[in-house]
């Protein structure tokens, strides 16, 4: 399949799903009430998936490996903490009450922080191997679990359910000031990439070549990396942790792309990650009617989806 | 030598934690002494030796330095296995609740070492890295399940390690793993053996399949056992063989009474601050061990990769 029968093919497919979304079922009365709010549901999604989708696709070009991603890295742990933390202070009341404004750019700019302390080790004088790195994010991370579960036992049941709430993915109760924001950085982000994209393909090719190509790999690895950070921020604090969604849309945007290159990946794999999280949500929501949160469920199958690339490939 | 040490440290530390308490040593009494303090103190060695040889053990299984229980997805398993058994069978006594954790804990097990020995992988860090991503899909279906079923908060409370409950009549289950320790002990050498590989152990005498299933299952048994008894206590399995390792070589058999020790002694330093730091109150052991265990991890980690690199 050619590169634009590909992108046309997929665009079209998004604008079905969209389209579905938003006027399956719509009551004509109604219209006016209902209409705004899945306009934010849909916006939502698509933020989450292109800036899922994209720093997923980075963080591989940049450790040239295409098994992972910085979902891994322990940030959905760390935002838990956050907000566990910030119940446990302050009670349920505060955390409601709190604008969610300042709440978002607290866990984001701590989520930040803390990606960026752990990818300054791989750009060191003596850089660490990027499995390492992620290994010790895991490690740090399942420290930040093993707090906040302290601090949810000292909760008491009722305000659990409002962290219970956030801890699983949910596009039901979105902010609207807080998707404004996001889906500025986002774009400002998506921007930013374009003069990019020629440049990601050498960089792809391993720190040797690109730097025989005449790239700055150190500099530009650096600043890709905070935007893979605050992109997986991003999305972690809008809608909540979704592990396995940046390795799926990705690895299926390789298997089903014929090239590689970025100018061509990263559309791809963002409409993917859109069209998935339509679907999903749309198959979820008002066909089976559900109250599982989507994350659960694509948790469950990116990671056997995963698991079976794994086996596939036999190397890695 | 350094056994005898360990050994002095951790008598030492056996006593200090059988005085420490909400009640005074002055109001000490026999019952209190028998019913809750030695249970307690005895479950807390017993765990942290057999959490910290079963982490040596599996990590010889999988000839990687960073696969545990906790990084090979056995834990997952076996909490998954606890988990289906509690909603099918409200009234399960804790045998059989350890017996179903345990089945799902070795077939769990069996299956993650099946899928790494298929892969080739680069990068040894990459396997611990498989085993978490691959502990994290077993734990999306328990939360999938516990999420229909409303028990989500429930499965928090059970599986953070914590002794307080443990009390006389609720934890002698886990003396079976002191069995679990001796085979481990006799079997030592053969681990360190097929820890390098089938073709080396084949040609060295030793039973590959038969070993790894022995070993497997007292890996299983152990997180079974610990994990109903206690819940889960992270980075036991990972830290302690580590640091042992790193010091004194990577012969099991030389290693395993100071492997177990050092865990024992571990667990009963990480309890004694759980218990001090808010006294009369008590912090979870799964807090205290995680962070102490985490910060001693981090260092190992780092130790390795500079030695590498």
């Amino acid at each position: 399949m050619k590169p634009r029968t590909l992108l046309l093919i997929l665009t079209a497919l998004f604008i079905i799903s969209a389209g579905c979304f938003l006027f399956w079922g719509l009551p004509v009365q109604a219209m006016g009430f209902i209409l705004p709010r899945r306009v934010i549901k849909v916006t939502a999604l698509c933020v989450t998936a292109v800036s899922i989708a994209i720093s997923t696709t980075l963080f591989q070009t940049v450790s040239a490996n295409t098994i992972l991603t910085p979902s891994i890295l322990g940030l959905d742990s760390l935002y838990l903490l956050i907000q566990t933390l910030v119940m446990f202070l302050f009670g349920a009341q505060t955390l409601v009450i709190m604008s969610r404004i300042s709440d978002f750019l607290l866990s984001v700019g701590l989520m930040v922080l803390f990606s960026l302390a752990l990818f300054s080790l791989l750009l060191g004088k003596r850089p660490m191997a990027v499995t390492t790195v992620l290994f010790l994010g895991m490690i740090v991370g399942q420290l930040f679990g093993a707090l906040s579960s302290f601090f949810q036992l000292l909760i008491d049941p009722n305000e659990f359910l409002t962290i219970q709430a956030r801890m699983f993915a949910s596009f039901n109760t979105i902010n609207t000031s807080l998707l404004l924001v996001s889906t500025l950085i986002v774009a400002f982000a998506c921007l930013l990439l374009i003069p990019l994209v020629d440049t990601l393909d050498v960089l792809a090719m391993g720190r040797e070549m690109a730097i025989n190509l005449g790239i700055d790999h150190r500099r530009l690895s650096r600043w890709l990396l905070i935007g893979v950070s605050i992109l997986t921020a991003v999305a972690t604090a809008l809608v909540g942790p979704i592990t396995f969604l940046g390795l799926l849309v990705v690895s299926l945007a390789r298997q089903i792309s014929p090239t590689f290159r970025h100018r061509i990946i990263l559309p791809v794999s963002a409409l993917l990650a859109m069209v998935t999280l339509l679907i999903g949500q749309f198959i979820f929501e008002r066909i089976l009617h559900f109250s599982t949160p989507i994350s659960i469920i694509i948790n469950f199958v990116g990671g056997i989806y995963f698991l079976s690339l794994l086996i596939k490939r036999r190397r890695i | 030598m350094r056994r005898f040490i360990i050994l002095a440290l951790v008598i030492i530390l056996f006593a200090l934690s059988l005085v420490i308490g909400a009640i005074s040593i002055h109001d000490l009494t026999r019952t209190l002494l028998i019913q809750s303090r030695l249970p307690r103190t005895l479950s807390i060695l017993i765990s942290g030796m057999s959490l910290s040889t079963a982490g040596a053990i599996m990590q010889l299984l999988t000839s990687n330095r960073f696969v545990t229980p906790a990084t090979g997805s056995t834990t997952e398993w076996a909490k998954l296995g606890m988990l289906i058994c509690i909603i099918w069978i409200p009234q399960a006594t804790i045998a059989s609740k350890t017996l179903i954790a345990l089945l799902f804990g070795f077939l769990g097990s069996l299956s993650f070492l099946a899928i790494i020995q298929h892969i080739r992988l680069k990068e040894r860090t990459l396997v611990p890295l498989i085993g978490i991503i691959y502990g994290n899909i077993v734990a999306a279906t328990a939360t999938f399940i516990g999420y229909q079923y409303d028990l989500i908060q429930s499965i928090q409370s059970w599986t953070q390690g914590n002794f307080a409950l443990i009390l006389k009549g609720r934890y002698e289950v886990l003396y079976l793993s002191i069995p679990c320790l001796l085979i481990a002990v006799l079997y030592a050498n053969q681990f360190t053996v097929i820890s390098m590989g089938k073709e080396i152990s084949h040609s060295l005498g030793v039973r590959y399949k038969t070993t790894l299933y022995i070993g497997l299952m007292i890996v299983s048994s152990i997180s079974a056992l610990v994990l109903v008894t206690v819940g889960v206590i992270p980075f036991v399995g990972l830290a302690i063989p580590n640091i042992v390792t790193l010091f004194w070589g990577e012969s099991l058999e030389k290693n395993i009474v100071t492997i177990a020790l050092g865990g024992g002694l571990f667990l009963l330093f990480c309890d004694i601050i759980s218990r001090t730091l808010i006294h009369p109150f008590e912090i979870p052991i799964s807090v205290t061990a995680s962070i102490a265990g985490c910060l001693l991890f981090i260092l190992v980690l780092v130790q390795r990769s500079r030695h590498e690199a």
